[in-house]
């Protein structure tokens, strides 16, 4: 939580209650209580720790202070909180921050139930959400908002990016080792449909559940089924574990594992002499230019590691985010959302990557390779670029959405 | 019994606190006391089996998330109204407590904690697997609706009035419960259930009953709490939650009536105002339930009371304490 008076607080909260929950106490200067707040909900203590948690708070806390500090004149202040990975711990401290600690923005959001969760009380509230660490495409279509934006990457741009490239690379046929939540599941199915649109063709697939250890069985299925490819619908450590079986049960060499969401970080736990090889579709890599590098090494100064995707995403949003504020001249949240979805994003992060209507930030992906060991010339020297995925393609097409905003527009 | 000349003193003051929560928005936040108010229900109604019958449930989060689900389902895809999608969550929780409670009684102690775990587990996995219930991410956005038709639950004061209300009417079920023969007979069957059934009474009937009474209510809890958050998510059939529950009616003191609220209570306030340390939070928690178990045997209540207790009845018994001493 961050430094303020207490009396302070309670005045401002009061005030922001007795207006109401909306818009509240706004001063003749355009700006609610004359401070921009932004809340950082990670998981600070479960399992995405690693993912976002507090080095996500510190990729916001950067971009606040190179943005400078203030927008418009007025201070901007960065709290954080823990969720949990509980959607009512979440919703809950959502709910707080909007309605009385004059929370404007919430940002990072691991953990799709989450996620939706708090884009369902952003919507309510009228306050904005950017979601950077969940993958629930429900965000931009059932569940849409103006004032929710997903922002680094959704479980569509996952699936185009990976299995498009990996059919039209001549990987056509396909056995998937998927979790058995709604997220793997999702996963599968949106990658089975790209694999069959590119005439490729899949065999089948071994459901496992969540915080598997043992995966011998699932391998052994996987070798038995003689596909080219085996997709690797999981994340986190059941990736992990998932890739460790595969190579100890010595996959033939016709067969090559694709891990459908693996994370920068998950490269280091598994180690290149293990990932060597691997193709992951990723929004953001630190090696790729000399941008990403400037912000990364500055990142590593700071939290002792190297930025992933999300925590990129959270630097560049929350950019984004204020340089809306500042070309609205105000904190309304209609008036930065409009602003938000019309600006241009153009940093390390991002090229000429804009937001939709339905709050899709489209920007390209890039397929990447995990290099062999020998390759690798120094610390963190981990992914070859493959190809890169233009935006458009990589998302899912605007006509196919099924959120409420667009009949409007129309 | 001094704690009983205070009981209803306390109760009103209580009472009036709450009452008077949604005009001190800058004191406590009110969707806070809320998700708190739900789970004090849910420790009482829990209570009504450990502390009142001696029948240790390891599965109650089934009966709690048996209620959110039921609610938010019915409210979010059938249009049901509010108050019959809790009322329907209660009773498909009571109906489902009756069922595993006859499978659970047939055991006792350990067993039954184990057959309760295992029903609850089977119960997460329907949950998990349930097409409507969404997996991980939960059945979202449930509409919130209004009561009676009249009252717009979308404004947190009139949710919270309503909120306190059920929840009152909860615990006055529970305390009715208590203090009634049928409370007296399942007394009796905690601390002696031979002499129970050789009294004549169909012990095992009543057990069925009490649990079922005690799914019931914590169903209702359950959905109060979908309602209020406007979503139902895993983590309310996880066991972790059956553990929660167990943790704040021993803090709160399980041999007294309303001791699991305060355990409930100071539980939602540890969860809600650590939230700053991060990662600290789980240590702090552990650190403060270690202290709690190792120096209040009997709960907060239930040291409470005995403190008082001792005050007043010191200066008779303790003549009596040295004359025994003198004896050995």
């Amino acid at each position: 939580m961050s430094a303020k008076s207490p009396i302070k607080a309670i005045a401002l909260s009061s005030a922001a209650l007795a207006m109401g929950t909306a818009c509240s106490a706004m001063a003749s200067n355009g700006f609610s209580d004359d401070v921009v707040r932004i809340g950082v909900l990670t998981d600070m203590s479960g399992i995405y720790t690693d993912l976002s948690g507090e080095a996500a708070v510190e990729a916001v806390r950067m971009a606040v202070e190179d943005f400078g500090g203030e927008v418009g004149g007025v201070p901007i202040e960065v709290t954080y909180g823990d969720h949990r990975n509980r959607a009512d711990t979440g919703a809950s401290r959502a709910r707080e921050w909007y309605d009385s600690e004059g929370v404007d923005m919430i940002n990072d959001l691991s953990n799709s139930g989450v996620a939706l969760a708090v884009a369902a009380v952003a919507d309510e509230r009228q306050r904005h959400a950017i979601v950077n660490s969940s993958s629930n495409i429900g965000l931009t279509n059932e569940y849409c908002s103006p004032y929710v934006t997903h922002y680094t990457y959704d479980a569509h741009s996952l699936a185009h990016g990976t299995g498009k490239s990996i059919v039209e690379d001549g990987g056509d046929t396909w056995f998937f080792l998927t979790v058995d939540f709604a997220f793997g599941v999702g996963l599968e199915e949106q990658v089975s449909e790209v694999v069959r649109e590119a005439g490729g063709e899949v065999l089948g697939a071994a459901r496992h559940p969540l915080n598997t250890t043992d995966f011998s069985s699932y391998a052994l299925q996987a070798q038995a089924s003689g596909a080219e490819i085996i997709g690797i619908a999981s994340t986190g450590a059941d990736a992990i574990n998932a890739i460790n079986a595969l190579s100890e049960f010595g996959v033939s060499p016709d067969q090559r594992p694709a891990a459908l969401l693996l994370w920068y970080d998950d490269i280091e736990s598994l180690g290149l002499e293990t990932a060597q090889g691997l193709l992951l579709t990723n929004a953001f890599y630190w090696d790729a230019n000399e941008e990403t590098r400037e912000f990364s090494e500055r990142f590593y100064e700071r939290t002792g590691r190297m930025p992933n995707m999300a925590q990129a995403g959270n630097y560049s949003s929350t950019m984004h985010y204020l340089n809306a504020i500042e070309a609205a001249g105000s904190d309304d949240p209609d008036a930065v959302s409009k602003q938000m979805r019309e600006l241009e994003i153009n940093d390390f992060f991002a090229k000429g990557g804009h937001i939709r209507p339905n709050g899709r930030m489209v920007h390209d992906q890039y397929l990447w390779e995990v290099k062999a060991p020998d390759e690798s010339e120094y610390d963190y020297d981990y992914l070859r670029l493959v190809t890169t995925i233009p935006g458009e393609e990589a998302f899912q097409p605007l006509e196919d959405s099924t959120c409420h905003l667009l009949d409007n527009d129309e | 019994m001094q704690l009983r000349y205070l009981t209803w003193p306390l109760l009103a003051v209580g009472l009036l606190a709450l009452l008077a929560v949604p005009f001190f928005p800058q004191v406590v936040y009110i969707v806070f006391v809320m998700k708190a108010l739900c789970f004090v229900l849910f420790a009482c109604a829990f209570n009504l089996l450990l502390g009142h019958t001696g029948i240790l449930s390891f599965g109650h989060a089934a009966f709690f998330g048996t209620g959110a689900y039921v609610t938010g389902h019915l409210v979010k895809t059938y249009g049901l109204p509010t108050e019959l999608g809790i009322l329907a969550g209660g009773l498909v929780a009571a109906l489902l407590g009756a069922v595993i409670g006859a499978l659970a009684i047939r055991r006792s102690g350990i067993y039954l904690a184990m057959i309760t775990l295992a029903m609850s587990q089977l119960v997460f996995f329907f949950f998990l697997q349930a097409p409507f219930a969404g997996a991980e991410d939960g059945l979202q956005r449930i509409p919130r609706g209004t009561f009676l038709g009249v009252l717009d639950l979308n404004n947190d004061t009139a949710l919270y009035y309503v909120v306190v209300g059920i929840v009152g009417g909860g615990l006055w079920v529970v305390w009715r419960t208590v203090n009634s023969p049928f409370g007296h007979v399942l007394r009796a069957i905690r601390e002696h259930e031979p002499r129970a059934i050789s009294l004549g009474y169909p012990v095992a009937r009543y057990k069925v009953l009490v649990f079922s009474l005690s799914a019931g209510l914590s169903g209702i809890a359950g959905s109060l709490k979908a309602i209020i958050f406007q979503l139902a998510a895993l983590y309310d059939v996880h066991w972790h939650t059956s553990g929660d529950v167990i943790l704040m009616t021993l803090l709160g003191g399980m041999n007294t009536v309303f001791g699991p609220a305060v355990g409930a209570a100071i539980v939602a306030a540890l969860n809600h105002y650590l939230d700053p340390f991060g990662a600290w939070v789980t240590v702090i928690i552990g650190v403060v339930f270690m202290a709690c178990v190792l120096t209040f045997r009997q709960g907060v209540v239930g040291e409470l009371s005995r403190l008082l207790n001792r005050r007043r009845i010191a200066p008779l018994r303790q003549p009596a304490g040295r004359r025994t001493r003198a004896h050995h």
